[in-house]
């Protein structure tokens, strides 16, 4: 019995019209990597809230170390030794690592602040799991793999004993993720218990020990990794097999559909350009990637493209048409699709229903507006319950649900049904799969080779390596605002991408 | 079991809840209001509650209650379009606490127009209109273009509103009271139209359009707001910014065009209310008039729904007019605006009842559902 760490037994937590957890059971052994294994509302999160003590479930008990424990809050959490990075860190940019650290735990005298002790077991803590990290470095300043560490180091700062990674891989190098699972293999060996929640297969198979595994509210079942393969777990979360290689025909361009000429987009954090005089075109029946590390300018270069923030220079010609200056409903009107990278900031009005955010780029047409200016809401229903269907949009109310209620591979499915139904000839996709799963993936890069092969041009924005080699028909790496390579997928390797995204290789002459 | 089903649906229905939760508040300002009497003076305490409840009631005479009732739906009417000013802003994500100064800014031109330049009523309301919405305007654009956050320049806009009337207002006051000239003996043709309906209220010469175009104004706006593609857009911006620029809406012209709007709705109420004559402005005011901000708690009181806002408005006035039949000989002159304001102030608590109840709902629901578990399975 006392054998785990933390036991999770028969829970069950239901919400209106959706039963979130049914009788889940996950047990923790002391020192053992678990991972949490699902898809995009299976159910991870809110077994973690309920772990947390943000939930209360319905049924079902917690045990710690073999006995029963009551957790009403985050701060009983904290008391039972559970700690938890989450995928969005939560960190205070204009303090530095140590203030972050002990920012809740602060140790004082007299209501000052004793930060020397604190120093000492940071430095200390750091040292002996290879951390590296500069105590009294802005947060800010930090790159994103370090203030992951620091996340980290504050855990072992409260000596928490049970530590959660949620998705601790999506803002990495293909560099920092070795080196996070070297710091979460060295945890384990310390008699840490590691609680690892991805979607990630090769990351499974490569650090943890064993894997439970949940599929819409279920609880499917816990193997031992080293008797499992990446199909076998797949198979389990998606309930069927699923298909790794992306399956296209070969490619077949056409005419040129987007050309961009020498664009610069001025920088908002610092006084360089954050795209710097980058050319490239997109032709008709071919994906396009820009590939390269989070912060090289993808981002800026796609508001450019898009007309959300202005050029400093630059052309940029829509099927012959010069829109360099065009508004962006003109863009849209006259055939480009955008799938953004934040579907919160941009993609969708979270307090809107579902219908209306499908609707978000066409509401204006004749169709879904008559000639006075009123909403045709008979239309706008029929047409959302079509792309709903279509599209397999799920949600708890059907066209009537709230947004922000729906999970968040759903509310990517909703902006690709609305960005694609509305047959774009160019379609911007920006991290499309962003968070999700791997049957949210797998959908997602066959709408997006569908566009391709009827013709349409796509222009891939992406940080995932296996998205770039697998998706695309021509690669363009993005490096400090400017491309620095331009390669075939079929020609090159990870590795080699790899070197070129972090700067230590370019060609850039053969670029332009 | 299904009527038990039923009856959560109701609880769980917006409508109705905004209902409870709007009487609730009432309620509880009235206790509160009714304690602070108690506090001052015990003995009269339950007959001043009464007279602010009863307002009009007051007077034995069937005529005398009904003329006076009209007076109040003409206050009432006011108010309405203030609240309809503040909740149009609301639900785009803006806080227009400036409805009193667009209020004033209106007040001051339809006056103007009424008694220095002799226009005849519809030309006064329209250029009140124009006025309140261009002080709107500024807010807007100051909002949109240099991220000036709208409470704080209309705060001060509300004081430069009402010193510029004041202003402007001095040069058609009578010469021996600080209040503007009589509309009905300087520029009749200035009076709004009664259409007859001053004799279904004894006579009430006050009583008229203006009552007309604000309830057609809380349909209009709940039109506007709920079926239209302006109405989709505004609401879009209000809620996402970013997600409105992504899609091509103008976010910017957006948020000009609400403050527009709600400067406008709030100078349509001021003219409908001093273009009746029933008061006189009086031009050494030092405070900003109480309906822009009253139209706030009414606004929130009436749901942050137009047609709400009709019933809701109705009743702040009506328990404001209430309070000057407060006897005077037991509670000082200003206990009437001190109740109102009590319960006034207690009707902002309806999105927290609202809050409240379905949190409760919401345990009530857990705690069934486990016990019905754990029954089932004994």
């Amino acid at each position: 019995m006392a054998d785990y760490a933390i036991e999770m037994l028969n829970i069950t937590k239901k919400f209106p019209g959706i039963i979130a957890n049914d009788n889940i059971t996950l047990q923790l052994k002391k020192g053992e990597i678990h991972a949490l294994l699902g898809e995009n509302g299976a159910g991870k999160s809110t077994l973690m809230s309920v772990l947390f003590g943000l939930y209360q479930p319905e049924e079902g008990e917690i045990h710690k170390d073999g006995r029963k424990v009551e957790i009403n809050n985050p701060n009983d959490a904290d008391a039972l030794g559970i700690g938890m990075v989450h995928q969005h860190f939560k960190l205070v940019e204009c303090f530095s690592v140590l203030d972050n650290i002990i920012l809740g735990v602060e140790t004082t005298k007299g209501g000052i602040l004793q930060k020397d002790e604190a120093r000492k077991k940071v430095l200390a803590l750091s040292q002996k799991y290879g951390f590296q990290v500069d105590p009294d470095a802005l947060i800010e300043d930090i790159t994103v793999g370090m203030q992951q560490r620091t996340e980290i180091l504050k855990m072992l700062y409260r000596d928490n004993e049970i530590l959660i990674f949620d998705e601790p891989t999506a803002v990495l190098t293909p560099q920092e993720i070795q080196e996070l699972m070297a710091i979460m293999k060295n945890l384990a060996a310390e008699g840490k218990s590691i609680l690892f929640i991805t979607h990630k297969l090769a990351e499974i198979m490569q650090v943890a020990d064993r894997c439970s595994v949940l599929r819409k509210g279920k609880y499917i079942g816990t193997v031992d990794i080293k008797d499992s393969t990446p199909e076998k777990l797949s198979a389990m979360m998606v309930g069927r097999d699923v298909n790794f290689v992306v399956e296209k025909k070969p490619v077949e361009p056409g005419k040129v559909i987007l050309d961009v000429q020498n664009m610069t987009v001025a920088s908002k954090r610092h006084k360089n350009n954050a795209v710097n005089g980058v050319s490239l075109t997109v032709r008709e029946g071919e994906i396009v990637c820009i590939a390269g590390i989070d912060g090289n300018g993808q981002t800026e270069f796609v508001y450019g493209l898009t007309g959300l923030e202005p050029l400093k220079e630059g052309r940029i010609t829509m099927n012959g048409t010069d829109i360099t200056e065009m508004p962006i409903r003109k863009r849209s009107v006259m055939g480009m699709s955008h799938i953004p990278e934040d579907r919160h900031k941009h993609g969708l009005v979270l307090d809107y229903s579902l219908e209306n955010n499908i609707v978000l780029q066409r509401y204006f047409e004749p169709q879904f507006t008559n000639k006075f200016g009123f909403l045709k809401k008979k239309e706008i229903r029929e047409y959302a319950n079509r792309l709903i269907e279509q599209y397999d949009v799920r949600s708890g109310q059907g066209p009537i649900t709230k947004s922000r209620s729906m999970s968040g591979g759903n509310q990517q499915k909703a902006i690709i049904a609305r960005e694609v139904d509305k047959n774009p000839e160019i379609l911007v996709a920006v991290q499309p799969t962003r968070g999700l799963d791997v049957g949210a993936i797998e959908y997602i890069h066959k709408q997006l080779v569908a566009q391709r092969d009827a013709g349409k041009g796509v222009l891939l924005v992406s940080l995932e390596l296996d998205e770039v080699m697998n998706v695309s028909d021509r690669i363009l790496v993005m490096y400090e605002g400017e491309i620095v390579g331009e390669f075939d997928p079929k020609k090159v390797t990870v590795e080699e991408l790899g070197l070129y995204m972090a700067g230590s290789k370019r060609k850039g002459a053969e670029a332009k | 079991m299904n009527k038990k089903s039923s009856k959560e649906s109701i609880l769980r229905n917006d409508g109705f809840q905004t209902i409870v939760a709007s009487l609730l508040c009432i309620l509880l300002g009235l206790l509160v209001g009714y304690i602070v009497l108690l506090i001052i003076n015990p003995s009269g305490a339950a007959g001043a509650i009464k007279s602010i409840l009863k307002n009009f009631l007051y007077y034995p005479s069937a005529a005398a209650a009904t003329k006076y009732f009209g007076t109040t739906l003409v206050k009432a009417s006011a108010l309405l379009m203030c609240s309809l000013s503040v909740l149009f802003a609301y639900k785009v994500g803006l806080f227009n606490i400036g409805a009193a100064g667009q209020y004033v800014v209106g007040a001051g031109a339809c006056l103007y127009c009424a008694i220095a330049l002799r226009m005849p009523w519809f030309l006064c309301l329209l250029f009140a209109v124009i006025a309140a919405a261009l002080i709107g305007g500024i807010s807007g654009a100051l909002k949109a273009y240099f991220n000036v956050n709208e409470v704080i320049s209309c705060i001060m806009l509300n004081w430069i509103g009402l010193y510029s009337v004041n202003m402007l207002l001095n040069k058609v006051k009578e010469e021996t009271t600080p209040y503007t000239k009589n509309l009905s003996t300087t520029n009749s043709s200035a009076l709004l139209p009664t259409l007859g309906l001053d004799k279904l209220f004894s006579n009430n010469e006050f009583v008229g359009l203006g009552l007309i175009i604000s309830v057609l104004m809380a349909i209009v706006v709940w039109i506007i707001l709920e079926k239209t593609k302006f109405g989709f857009e505004l609401k879009a911006t209000g809620m996402n910014k970013l997600a409105a620029k992504y899609c091509g809406m103008r976010e910017k012209t957006n948020i000009i065009l609400t403050m527009m709007i709600s400067g406008a709705l709030a100078g349509l109420g001021a003219a409908c209310f001093y273009l009746t004559g029933v008061e006189q402005w009086m031009v050494q005011q030092t405070s900003v008039p109480s309906m822009g901000f009253n139209g706030i708690a009414s606004a929130f009181l009436g749901g942050l729904n137009p047609i709400g806002a009709i019933f809701s408005s109705y009743f702040i006035q009506h328990i404001t007019s209430g309070g000057s039949y407060v006897d005077k000989t037991m509670y000082c002159a200003q206990i009437s605006d001190l109740i109102s304001a009590f319960i006034i102030y207690l009707c902002g608590f309806v999105l927290f009842f609202k809050l409240w109840l379905n949190r409760y709902l919401d345990k009530r629901e857990e705690k069934q559902g486990a016990k019905a578990r754990k029954g089932g399975e004994a």
